[in-house]
């Protein structure tokens, strides 16, 4: 990187012997990538600031605490209850995910096709929840979900059994939706209100019923945004500490608490560290086998 | 009516009864009657707004009519859905499927009719074919061009074999030369289907070069139906004399005889054999062709012919002849069309305008005309 901020500068117009970098497409692009980088590099030096370093600091951490070694590594992968946790944490945050899908795709295309009243109220909908604090809203949904709470003061009122929710993985997933429904919402809608509606007037004139015009036409289309909002919902989740730790049980503990813990409680950085580092990596690995299933498959119009 | 198209029997007949169609308190459509020959290349052509889109997709069946009878190929299709129409769908904005290549947009309703796979590949190479786009099978919409994409569109809505094929404005997004190249595509198409076309333009001339009949829309009503040369011949109300081809409208103070009508136009008299039918104001339409100058100074030839002054506003010259706009003594504009080898004219020119007693047709005023025209 330091190689191309030297030589950006010097390039630009006072170079005319090295050949007119315009006069070739190639070169001219290969010139403006490079401007481009000068341009977003406040923002990186920003980031290396708050991220690379402290991720860096923590990886260092896990390999250096209490002594060099990897035992802390040793110590994770020989505690079973880790790899329990872990998987757990991998299966709740695909739940949420799933979850937050079928609950956040009919909410964004209801958002695509009702007025312009109807939108601004239904967009508000969705902000409300990031103007209330993380821990007020968990709290309420113990407050729904609890063994004497309202759903299953509404179920005994029907004469219905009620069920556990509370200190459950179903309320952690639950919980979790809600709160990262916007994540899911706001990505979709974007995709969606691009899609030309006329193109599933098309599939019906060509002999398509609505079911299958949606399957065939609207649906992947709209892909993109749930492939875009599944990712964020699916990474967010899988660092939550607030709302399991307040409605799950021991049975529910996801990999953070087990941070906390380990860090806050039992001043064991190492062990945190390596915690971490092995949930970093397992989500880029999951990312890197993904990754072929977003690839785009169609070219946007108007990218020759 | 008798068309010059072989009819092979595929095409199917549409019986527009009474249809109208509402938007609230709104009538897009009121009293449309109108009846499709199978195999017949029918245009609807008409100013902005005037229910031609609204009337294609009450056939196609993308929204419901709010009265009247609507029958397809001699069964109602009132209450049917779109999907079950078998109508073929052309639009302006092409609306090919971004996420299929081009063979894939194509193959889609034969999927849809669940056409095995070898037959399916056949009749979407031949439908490729048929538009010259056979190249292009392996590509995605996005890489073509306007004029690519409206012809794969089409092969789409032809491939399955409706009896009748719809298109809306389907070369209005395109340069004329395009336009004008694909016009006889379209033409050469529809002769060797044999299907019924429907097409909607606002434009005459591509309305002219395609149809055997031009059904010509105004405010959500059908002025009047009939050949390219009947309109222009016989046009029914000023509105269609104004819109297919060029006219020259003359006002003055009307009165009416046994023998005819005579018009007052700033104290010169014209007079024509025909009477007003149905009431309302006359007025005169004669056609450019029909017109004649003559110098000022000259005399006499000008027997049993009507004589207008003028003076010459605006020279075109066509090449095969000359246009000339005359601006007359009520401040009208006359426009006369004169054949190449006639004296010429120049800007400034005092000039008669001549025209014969049985040139000019007699229709009844309508001032909304001259607002809705270009
Ligand atoms: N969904 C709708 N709701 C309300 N009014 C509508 C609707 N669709 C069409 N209209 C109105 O119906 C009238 C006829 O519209 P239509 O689209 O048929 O015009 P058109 O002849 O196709 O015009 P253009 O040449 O501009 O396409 C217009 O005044 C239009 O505003
Ligand atoms: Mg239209």
């Amino acid at each position: 990187m330091s190689g191309s901020d030297a030589s950006t500068p010097a390039r630009s117009d006072a170079n005319p012997d090295r050949g007119s970098p315009r006069s070739g497409g190639s070169a001219g692009r290969a010139a403006l990538f490079r401007e481009g980088w000068l341009l977003v590099l406040p923002a990186l030096v920003v980031l290396c600031a708050v991220m690379a370093y402290p991720l860096a600091s923590i990886a260092v951490r896990s390999i250096s605490q209490p002594e060099w070694g990897l035992q802390n590594y040793a110590w994770f992968f020989g505690t079973p209850v880790n790899l329990t946790v872990l998987q757990r944490t991998f299966t709740i945050s695909a739940w949420v995910t799933v979850v937050c899908v079928l609950c956040a795709y009919p909410y964004a295309y209801v958002m695509t096709v009702v007025g312009p009243t109807l939108r601004v109220v239904l967009i508000l909908c969705v902000m409300v929840p990031f103007w209330v604090s993380g821990v007020v809203r968990t709290l309420s949904w113990v407050l729904l979900l609890q063994d004497s709470g309202a759903i299953n003061s509404a179920l005994r009122g029907l004469g219905l059994p009620p069920v556990r929710l509370i200190r459950t993985q179903t309320g952690v997933v639950i919980g979790m939706a809600q709160v990262l429904l916007p994540f899911m919402i706001l990505p979709m809608y974007s995709v969606m209100k691009g899609i030309d509606l006329r193109l599933v007037q098309a599939a019906r004139s060509l002999g398509a019923r609505p079911s299958r015009a949606f399957f065939s036409v609207y649906l992947p289309l709209s892909l993109p945004g749930v492939y875009a909002g599944a990712i964020i919902v699916f990474i967010l989740a899988l660092g939550f500490y607030i709302t399991p730790a307040l409605l799950g049980g021991p049975r529910s503990t996801m990999l953070s608490t087990l941070v906390q813990t380990q860090v806050l409680s039992l001043l064991q950085w190492g062990r945190g560290g390596a915690m971490g580092v092995v949930l970093l990596v397992a989500t880029l690995v999951l990312l890197a086998l993904a990754a072929p299933l977003m690839r785009q498959r169609h070219k946007k119009t108007g990218a020759r | 009516m008798a068309t010059a198209v072989p009819t092979l029997g595929r095409g199917a007949a549409i019986g527009i009864r009474s249809v109208s169609k509402h938007y609230g308190g709104f009538a897009a459509l009121s009293d449309v009657s109108l009846h499709i020959e199978p195999g017949e290349f029918m245009t609807f052509l008409g100013p902005s707004g005037s229910g031609k889109t609204t009337t294609l997709n009450l056939i196609a069946g993308f929204t419901d009519i709010s009265g009247g009878h609507l029958d397809v190929g001699g069964k109602s299709v009132v209450g049917v859905p779109a999907h079950k129409r078998n109508i073929g769908v052309v639009f302006q904005h092409y609306a090919l499927f971004p996420h299929m290549t081009v063979g894939g947009n194509v193959a889609y309703p034969l999927s849809l009719r669940r056409v095995p796979a070898a037959e399916r590949t056949e009749r979407v190479k031949r439908a490729l074919e048929m538009v010259k786009m056979t190249d292009f099978a392996h590509r995605y919409p996005s890489e073509l061009s306007g004029g690519q994409q409206q012809r794969v569109a089409l092969a789409r809505a032809i491939v399955f074999d409706p009896p009748l094929l719809l298109m809306d404005e389907p070369l209005g997004a395109l340069d004329k030369k395009l336009r004008e190249w694909l016009q006889l595509e379209i033409k050469r198409i529809h002769r060797e289907l044999g299907t019924t076309f429907v097409y909607v333009t606002h434009d005459q001339e591509e309305a002219l070069v395609l149809s055997d009949r031009i059904a010509v829309f105004n405010g959500g009503r059908v002025e009047q139906i009939g050949t390219g040369r009947q309109l222009y011949d016989e046009p029914a109300t000023l509105f269609v004399g104004r819109f297919i081809g060029d006219s020259t409208v003359l006002r003055g103070a009307a009165r009416s005889d046994g023998t005819g009508t005579a018009l007052t136009i700033a104290g010169e008299t014209v007079v024509t054999d025909k009477r007003l039918s149905g009431g309302g104001v006359p007025v005169m339409l004669i056609r450019p062709e029909k017109l004649r100058l003559q110098r000022r100074s000259a005399t006499g030839a000008g027997d049993g012919l009507n004589r207008l002054a003028g003076r010459i506003s605006e020279v075109i010259y066509l090449g095969s002849g000359s246009k000339y706009e005359v601006e007359l003594a009520d401040g009208s504009t006359a426009i006369v069309r004169s054949p190449l080898g006639d004296e010429s004219f120049a800007i400034g020119d005092p000039v008669d305008l001549l025209f014969s007693p049985a040139d000019a047709k007699l229709l009844a005023d309508d001032r909304s005309a001259d607002t809705t025209l270009t």
